[in-house]
């Protein structure tokens, strides 16, 4: 009896629970929102790589998904390298990515005609690797195809992140079944950003930050992507809004 | 030679001078395949007539069959004198179904000045038959249909000897149903064991493998089976064989491959095909026994398969570059595996880019996800939705013309008050294109409802002049 393996398997054991615990050691491989109050939230202090991130919209959004679709493209854009989009319902309209920071060349489209197709394809993206993000539109989205989704994921270190859109209002009570995914979020249009003149302002997203593995739910007011993908706090509160919180992530 | 002047083609039977071939023309005043040449000549005065040459045209179908090797399928052969057939299972996927690749072949085909008439049905007899005897371009029979849409079809189409389709138009049989409707046995006594055999390939009860066309310029491997195999373990073992054998004899050449088959021959004497197209040359051979073991569930062994050969249909040249190892710099990663995985598989793969127009529908155009990398954005500072529908919908409206956003939207049956608007965003036709558009105005308008959605909305016109658009107001994306 040597204590040299019972050491290691002790190591191997901490390593399974560190990793189960949304592990500390991986801190280095996360992206951050760059937005404090967001990032504290978060493991790590920002989105994990190697992990699938699950976003819906709310709302009218369950159907349309554009919020949510905006959302997954700024931190798309904000990863490096190129985007793997699988979708069926070709409405994504690429000029919206494109302000969104994501460069047309940066995205390619796969196309499927069955949601089966946009599972098997996003999941050959993701265990692909060298891909800094692959998004897929879903309607359902399986525990079993969930995990085989975070498992490839998790081998090579790339981004996943599903956006998830209904045919109905009604059927997004589906957004309550577990799945594997790491981070749960739901994405509602709020009223955009007062300006002084009349018009239209920076878009307002109420990001419900749903549910995620290690770690509290939250919610939090954002101001939509800018035109590198950063998104930036943007509360709304009644007696005039706090505006130097926000106002320096703009610009920088 | 004007268009219009009729052109027949006259062949030669020992002194006998007659019409093997005649255009449009020539076939509008009268003149028929079969008829004597000079007869025709007495009918009609300008007639332009041409020699034979069976060996030029032989040669020329035999060009077309290669280019539908390279573009189509793995398996084609030349079809008699004056057509071509191909096995297109395991090829048609990749066109996006057997309508679309036939329909794709017709058109390739008008493009080079040639009229085609194509058509899909489970057997090579009934194809060739359909093909020759339909006035439509494109035919696909379903599957298991085939009886019902050749019993009607006049007998000449069944490939026999032309002496054997006079005597059977003797005895009063017109149609391939009332041939298959005569008893076997003295149609065999009297005109030989081809009668049955046609009838039977026609019908799909005998086998009628197509011996593909090959050029020696083809790189190919094969494997014979002494034990016929099965088991998928077993063919995507002897799929990594061939795939190391091929590589080493393109190697050899110096060549990559764009397009690869693997052609199954079971024991029961049918083959099937695999398809693997690259988007660029390739000589790897983990790359491409992936690609060809990634479908090897569609292979159906039957009884078992004797023979595997793999094709490089398609090559290119492929030299050795030396990459330049910078450690400053990332590396660029190739995404051209992953395309070539997912575009076998049968998905659309593409990028969009952008083209120089301000309708929006028309501001982005889809090209090969491969394509060189151009770094052009769209010129347009104003918001973009990130969802625009197909065709914009007509939503009802209360609004100030000429130039005040709408305060009310209805669309899909919900009201919303609007309580914040932007624009208009003016966008004038592209008359320069499109002569109709000569007036043509859209003016946009990004508008928000009191619970923050955002929609994008523009009315056809400018809200004075008529003549600029119908003045209704459609809906045209979605923000987020």
């Amino acid at each position: 009896m040597s204590h040299a393996p019972a050491s290691r398997l002790v190591e191997e054991l901490r390593d399974r629970i560190a990793h189960l615990e949304g592990s500390v050691s991986r801190k280095a491989l996360v992206l951050p929102f760059g937005v404090p109050d967001v990032d504290e939230r978060l493991p790590g202090g920002g989105l994990a790589y190697g992990a699938l991130h699950e976003i819906a919209g709310g709302g009218a959004g369950t159907i349309d998904g554009a919020a949510a679709a905006l959302f997954a493209a700024g931190i798309a854009a904000r990863a490096k390298g190129k985007v793997l989009w699988c979708l069926t319902r070709p409405d994504l309209f690429a000029p919206a990515l494109s302000q969104a920071g994501l460069h047309p060349d940066r995205v390619i489209y796969c196309e499927a005609d069955k949601e089966e197709d946009v599972l098997a394809s996003m999941e050959e993206g993701l265990s692909f690797g060298g891909l800094a993000a692959v998004v897929g539109e879903l309607v359902r989205l399986p525990m079993t195809a969930s995990r085989r989704l975070q498992l490839a994921a998790e081998k090579t270190g790339t981004l996943g992140l599903v956006v998830r859109r209904w045919r109905r209002q009604t059927e997004a009570s589906d957004y309550g079944q577990p799945t594997a995914s790491t981070t749960r979020w739901r994405i509602s249009t709020l009223p955009s950003e007062p300006l002084p003149v009349a018009g239209v302002g920076r878009a307002r997203w109420l990001a419900e930050l749903m549910r995620i593995k290690a770690g509290q739910c939250a919610e939090f007011e954002l101001g939509a992507c800018d035109a590198e993908g950063r998104v930036c706090l943007l509360p709304l509160s009644s007696n005039g809004s706090d505006t130097s919180t926000w106002r320096g992530s703009r610009v920088g | 030679m004007s268009v219009d002047q009729p052109l027949v083609v006259i062949s030669r039977s020992g002194s006998k001078r007659w019409i093997s071939a005649a255009d449009t023309a020539a076939r509008k005043l009268g003149l028929k395949v079969g008829m004597a040449a000079s007869k025709a000549q007495a009918m009609i005065g300008n007639l332009h007539m041409v020699d034979a040459d069976p060996v030029a045209d032989a040669a020329a179908v035999e060009r077309l069959a290669l280019w539908a090797l390279r573009q189509y399928s793995p398996v084609v052969a030349v079809d008699g004198t004056d057509g071509i057939v191909m096995d297109t299972e395991g090829a048609d996927h990749l066109q996006g179904g057997e309508e679309l690749l036939i329909s794709g072949v017709v058109n390739g085909l008008r493009g080079k000045g040639l009229t085609a008439r194509a058509a899909v049905a489970d057997t090579w007899g009934a194809a060739h038959a359909l093909a020759r005897l339909t006035t439509n371009e494109t035919t696909v029979v379903p599957r298991g249909d085939v009886t019902k849409a050749v019993i009607g079809l006049p007998i000449h189409c069944l490939r026999l000897a032309a002496d054997t389709i006079q005597a059977l138009r003797i005895l009063g049989i017109d149609t391939v149903g009332e041939l298959s409707a005569l008893p076997r046995a003295p149609l065999t006594l009297r005109f030989g064991p081809e009668v049955g055999r046609r009838l039977d390939q026609l019908f799909g009860r005998l086998a009628e493998p197509i011996d593909p066309l090959r050029t020696p310029d083809l790189v190919e491997v094969a494997r014979n089976f002494q034990e016929p195999i099965g088991a998928p373990d077993t063919i995507a073992k002897y799929v990594r064989r061939l795939v190391a054998q091929l590589t080493a004899k393109l190697e050899e050449r110096g060549l990559g491959v764009r397009r690869s088959d693997l052609i199954i021959h079971r024991v029961d004497n049918t083959c099937q095909c695999l398809r693997a197209g690259l988007a660029k040359p390739v000589r790897d051979p983990a790359r491409l026994t992936k690609l060809l073991c990634d479908r090897i569930e569609k292979i159906d062994p039957g009884f078992g398969i004797e023979r595997m050969v793999l094709v490089a249909v398609m090559a290119e040249p492929l030299e050795i570059k030396q990459v330049a190892n910078a450690l400053v710099e990332e590396a660029v990663v190739d995404v051209t595996p992953l395309v070539d995985i997912l575009g076998n598989r049968g998905q659309r793969l593409y990028r969009i880019t952008p083209v120089a127009s301000d309708v929006p529908e028309r501001s982005l155009r889809r090209i090969g996800p491969t394509a060189v990398e151009t770094g052009a954005e769209w010129a347009a500072r104003w918001p973009r939705p990130s969802r625009l529908l197909a065709y914009p919908e007509e939503i009802e409206t209360m609004a100030v013309l000429p130039d005040q956003p709408p305060v009310v939207v209805t669309w899909r049956g919900k009201r919303r008050r609007i309580v914040r608007a932007d624009g208009p965003e003016r966008i004038f036709g592209e008359w320069w294109l499109r002569p109709r558009e000569m007036q043509a105005v859209r003016d946009y308008f990004v508008v928000e409802d009191e619970h923050g959605d955002r929609l994008w909305v523009f009315r056809a016109g400018d809200g004075v002049d008529a003549g600029t658009g119908s003045h209704k107001w459609f809906l045209h994306g979605i923000f987020g």
